[in-house]
């Protein structure tokens, strides 16, 4: 104790330095993480202006307009099947998010809690699979989808989608089940519980965190894709948002650019919403994820 | 007297066991029918019968088809076809398929003969034998696992193996434009002269390392960027000096938050060379306008500027949680030894941060391998090459092989490219798994 007295008595000396030096630091600090924040935000704000500015062109864009017009979000109903488009992909990510997490649910809880014949076999195959992107197969189904007549139907491409995601999320799921403690499952079986009910009634209420995050997964990754839907969806009413959007910018013209802006604003303010609502369970989720490969 | 019972009853076990495990190798469910399961028995009897009336001619044809992939080429006189020929890509779909069958036929007939040799010894070991009534049960109490997992694998066999199985033998033919093209062309088995053609001729080669090594330059810039800058702006925050944490760590998160896709068509008109608000404001500031997109060195930046953007906020706040917990007594205990803030974040943050992230940070090397997003969406793998087959400056591997087989139908090309991917990104996840003991929690 008498130490650290003298020694701050020594610092007395040189305080003012020390606490010019403080001040100068945290300045720093701030201006870097003031710079930071604006190029974050430039560009969401600046898409957002863009969507609300009176001309059509991206040159006539100004960050600051002197009048906000929503003329724009009025010519994307009209002008584009951006309503259609919406409800396509809402279509697509609710059915592939019931799907992909039913799957996987009851995939992990065998794998979990079941030794059978092919459980070793069965758990390698999917995590050497989850490994293939899903390009590798991409002639195959788009080929596979023309035999079956499912080209240009949501539903094969939801199955796709399904197919792609349960061998990951399996993995994720299956170990967060071992990671349960049985002893509650073990009580239930010898007081008679069928492995159904022991299923619903215990091992699923205790598993809701990743199954939430698996399911707003399986929502929000159809909602991203671009590849897989443009391989499947070909004509124009079957389009996704992600289509729709890419096919209003491909061009190298600034044309409808303001239209593009409407439309990326109401495709990212639900997600952006889903995202800041479950980020700490998305952080989570990606590095468990991480470490199982 | 037990003795002698031990002495007579293994040879006589084998032998019933034997018999009826011959006997349903001979034909299925013969054996089941030798050991009194008489309806087991006729039912497995049918399922062979009924293979071997209505599918030996589609068993054939398909192993044909794979085989030879088809034999008869269309024939054409002026515009009318005069002959549809073979389909040389459908034959070897039907060909896969039936392989598929074949071998749940073969998994069922072993299962089969298993079953007639399990009955048969516990007939030998005096026991009753199980009425059909009691196998059904059986089959109910112990297939729970399996009903919670057939309609999954139904799905992965069709929608994940079986192209993949097809993707793979692609590599193996000359599917290819403008030669090879069914149904106007056959389609033959080539062996490895695809891989050949990539590795050795120039074209082909001087493409594939070119666009290779960009690959992997891509895969790690960005994905040392985005970690990087997500650590320095994480202990920025952290630093005592700041106050109100939480606001800015839920702005600087908003990149995240925004759909990918969404963000990299922003980016693509703010990278826009004419009118682009980036270049507007360089131009009213006196410098000269960037070629953003269409140069190739700067199209590489600004493909690798907008991943961090939309990048570093998760791993902002990935950092964030790890740096909660490293100890806070190593700060103190190194600020009294007289360590700066620099010291402190070599000596005790970077160690503590990189052990816990490593395989995070392997897992982001191997999805920007094969982030074909980032590049499609911005850039379309352009600006142009002249000296590369079918790929742009700043195509990355997976995007050539979506041009290759989307554009240009290179199938065979593409699929010599998919399989190279595979083994590389296989090789990396193996390699990161093997330190996460996830193979002994397998066995």
């Amino acid at each position: 104790m008498e130490t650290m007295i003298t020694k701050q008595s020594a610092h007395t000396v040189t305080s003012k330095y020390y606490k010019m030096k403080q001040r100068f630091s945290a300045l720093m600090v701030y201006i870097i993480l003031i710079l930071i924040c604006m190029i974050c935000v430039y560009p969401v704000f600046w898409i957002f202006v863009g969507s609300l500015n009176p001309g059509d062109t991206l040159y006539s864009t100004s960050v600051f307009p002197e009048k906000l017009s929503f003329l724009h979000y009025k010519e994307l109903f009209q002008k584009t099947n951006f309503a259609n488009w919406y409800k396509n992909t809402l279509f697509i990510c609710f059915m592939t998010m019931i799907l992909a997490t039913f799957m996987t649910v009851n995939t992990a809880y065998a794998f979990s809690r079941f030794r059978f014949k092919g459980h070793k076999s069965g758990l390698i195959t999917m995590l050497i699979l989850q490994m293939f992107p899903p390009f590798m197969g991409m002639i195959a189904i788009y080929i596979l989808l023309l035999q079956l007549n499912l080209l240009d139907n949501f539903w094969g491409l939801i199955l796709v989608y399904v197919g792609t995601f349960v061998p990951y999320n399996t993995w994720l799921m299956k170990g967060y089940f071992d990671g349960l403690s049985k002893s509650i499952e073990d009580a239930a079986k010898i007081d008679g519980a069928s492995h159904l009910k022991i299923f619903l009634k215990i091992t699923l209420p205790l598993s809701k965190p990743m199954i939430t995050f698996i399911a707003i997964n399986s929502f929000i990754l159809p909602w991203m894709d671009f590849v897989l839907a443009s391989l499947v969806l070909r004509s124009s009413e079957q389009k996704t948002l992600a289509i729709g959007l890419y096919e209003m910018v491909k061009g190298k013209t600034d044309v409808d650019f303001t239209t593009f802006a409407a439309g990326a604003v109401l495709v990212a303010i639900p997600i952006t919403f889903l995202f800041l609502t479950f980020q700490k369970w998305m952080i989570e989720g990606i590095s468990a994820g991480a470490e199982k490969g | 007297m037990s003795q002698t019972q031990m002495n007579i009853k293994p040879q006589k076990i084998i032998n019933k066991a034997k018999i009826s495990a011959l006997l349903s190798i001979l034909f299925m469910g013969m054996g089941q029918m030798y050991n009194r399961q008489y309806i087991k028995g006729i039912l497995y009897f049918l399922v062979e019968w009924y293979v071997i009336l209505f599918f030996s001619k589609t068993i054939f044809h398909g192993l044909w088809g794979l085989f030879t992939l088809g034999e008869q080429p269309q024939i054409v006189k002026g515009i009318l076809v005069v002959q549809q020929g073979d389909h040389s890509i459908f034959l070897m779909i039907e060909g896969i398929l039936t392989v598929f069958l074949i071998i749940i036929f073969l998994l069922i007939y072993v299962q089969n003969v298993r079953d007639a040799y399990q009955t048969g010894l516990q007939r030998e070991l005096g026991k009753n034998v199980r009425t059909f009534k009691e196998s059904l049960l059986h089959v109910w109490e112990n297939g729970f696992p399996y009903v919670l997992i057939t309609p999954t694998g139904i799905l992965i066999v069709f929608i994940v193996l079986f192209p993949l199985v097809f993707g793979i033998l692609i590599a193996f033919t000359n599917y290819s434009s403008p030669d090879h093209l069914p149904p106007r062309n056959l389609v033959d088995w080539v062996g490895f002269e695809s891989f050949a053609i990539l590795f050795k001729l120039k074209t082909w080669s001087k493409t594939f390392f070119g666009v290779f090594s960009w690959t992997v330059v891509w895969a790690l810039l960005s994905t040392f960027s985005v970690m990087f800058t997500g650590l320095i702006v994480a202990v920025l925050i952290n630093s005592k000096h700041v106050r109100y944490k939480g606001i800015w760590r839920t702005v600087i998160i908003i990149p995240w938050a925004i759909p990918q896709y969404v963000s990299l068509l922003i980016f693509r008109n703010l990278y826009n060379g004419q009118f682009g608000p980036i270049n507007n404001m360089l131009v009213s500031m006196g410098f000269e306008r960037i070629p953003w997109l269409s140069d190739p060195l700067w199209a590489k930046i600004s493909i690798l500027m907008a991943n961090l953007w939309s990048g570093f906020p998760f791993w902002m706040a990935y950092m964030a949680a790890i740096l909660l917990n490293i100890d806070r007594e190593l700060y103190e205990a190194a600020e009294v030894d007289g360590a700066g803030p620099l010291q402190k974040f070599r000596r005790i943050t970077l160690p503590a941060v990189l052990s816990t992230t490593a395989p995070l940070f392997i897992f982001t090397f191997a999805f920007n391998f094969n982030n074909f997003n980032v590049i499609y969406l911005l850039t379309d793998g352009n600006p142009a090459n002249v000296n590369y087959n079918y790929a742009g400056h700043s195509d990355i591997l997976i995007s050539w092989l979506y041009k290759l087989t989307l554009t240009h139908g290179q199938y065979n090309m593409a699929s010599v490219v998919s399989i190279i991917i595979f083994i590389i990104i296989a090789g990396i996840s193996i390699w990161n798994l093997r330190k996460t003991n996830i193979f002994k929690e397998v066995s």
